[in-house]
């Protein structure tokens, strides 16, 4: 690929990526009143996306399982637990992580 | 250093860690393909988009096909519909940075601007002005450090990218735990669960998405228009 041709290939890719995130705006645009639908949306949507990204984030665990889905999972539980219990989402994070390289470094 | 940018800065500390290791594990992956520390560099600033990078950087090794690029990226990144829908009231009123909030809509900065709860003396549009520069950066940072230090970085800190996932998690969390949204939470965790199972990995991300905003317009017409969210 000549540099042109690898210029206008990133540049597609970036041009179409923002394509992605703008187009709603572009759709209901700032003017008009947002149909009652998507207000709707934007209030339930984002905790479903959440979930949805937790899944994401455990894909290959969840279609290959093994022992490292084991320890993905046990890590995440500690997670969630810390966070339940302390409600501090920085320590809950750091100390998930850390069980999660611990266990990997053990194992 | 105003309130706003602190409080960023504070709230932002794991995708720091997250973007700034990824950042260099995709510079070196480029820079073992061939590429100058430019080519990360300039895409992490211009795409920013993480997966598609890595889909985008094998591209350049073969022969120019502007249409496959296209398609590619509109599929893979399809899911940010969704975020921009989601933000519209959020973003509203914004005046310029709207532009620049909307380019960097990726998938941590639009969970974290989504979930975060405010103090009342901060101004929420700065707050997601600053999250989203400083995500921008970190994964800028990362890139140009991994192609630029190329052979020399032989460190790796094994799983250390666990911290998006412990972050996606615990905003999660924060939403199951609010009475009114755990529905919609433990919905996204089924539908998310059974369209990896049947659609694989690559393309149940909008499936699944796409299929909650489905239910939802169901949820909706059911609950009729006293509720239309205004409330």
């Amino acid at each position: 690929m000549t540099v042109p041709n690898e210029i206008m290939t990133i540049a597609i890719a970036s041009l179409a990526t923002f394509a992605t995130r703008f187009l709603p705006f572009l759709i209901f645009s700032g003017k008009k009143e947002t149909p009652g639908f998507v207000k709707y949306l934007g209030e339930h949507l984002p905790p479903a996306i959440l979930g949805i990204l937790v899944i994401y984030c455990y894909k290959s665990q969840i279609l290959h399982p093994g022992f490292d889905s084991l320890l993905a999972f046990f890590a995440g539980l500690v997670t969630v637990a810390l966070y339940y219990v302390k409600s501090d989402m920085l320590l809950a994070i750091l100390f998930g992580s850390a069980t999660y390289v611990g266990l990997v470094y053990l194992f | 250093m105003n309130k706003e940018l602190r409080f960023a800065l504070i709230k932002t500390l794991p995708i720091m860690t997250g973007f700034v290791f990824l950042g260099i594990t995709y510079g070196l992956y480029m820079h073992q393909l061939g590429f100058n520390f430019w080519y990360p560099t300039l895409m992490a600033l211009t795409i920013f988009g993480g997966s598609i990078e890595f889909v985008i950087a094998n591209a350049l090794l073969k022969a120019f096909n502007p249409w496959l690029t296209l398609t590619l990226t509109l599929i893979i990144n399809s899911r940010h519909f969704f975020y921009g829908l989601s933000m519209l009231e959020k973003y509203k009123n914004t005046g310029l940075k709207k532009l620049y909030l909307i380019f960097g809509l990726c998938d941590e900065t639009f969970s974290i601007n989504f979930a975060t709860v405010l103090p009342d003396d901060l101004k929420e549009k700065k707050y997601y002005f600053y999250v989203t520069l400083l995500n921008h950066f970190y994964w800028v940072f990362g890139a140009f450090v991994g192609g630029i230090a190329g052979s020399f970085i032989s460190f790796q800190i094994k799983g250390i990218d666990f911290v998006l996932v412990a972050l996606f998690i615990v905003l999660f969390m924060s939403q199951f735990m609010v009475k009114a949204q755990r529905s919609s939470s433990l919905m996204g965790l089924f539908v998310g669960l059974v369209s990896l199972l049947i659609f694989g990995s690559q393309f149940f991300l909008p499936i699944a998405m796409l299929l909650m905003v489905l239910l939802f317009w169901f949820e909706y017409k059911k609950e009729g228009p006293a509720h239309d969210g205004t409330e």
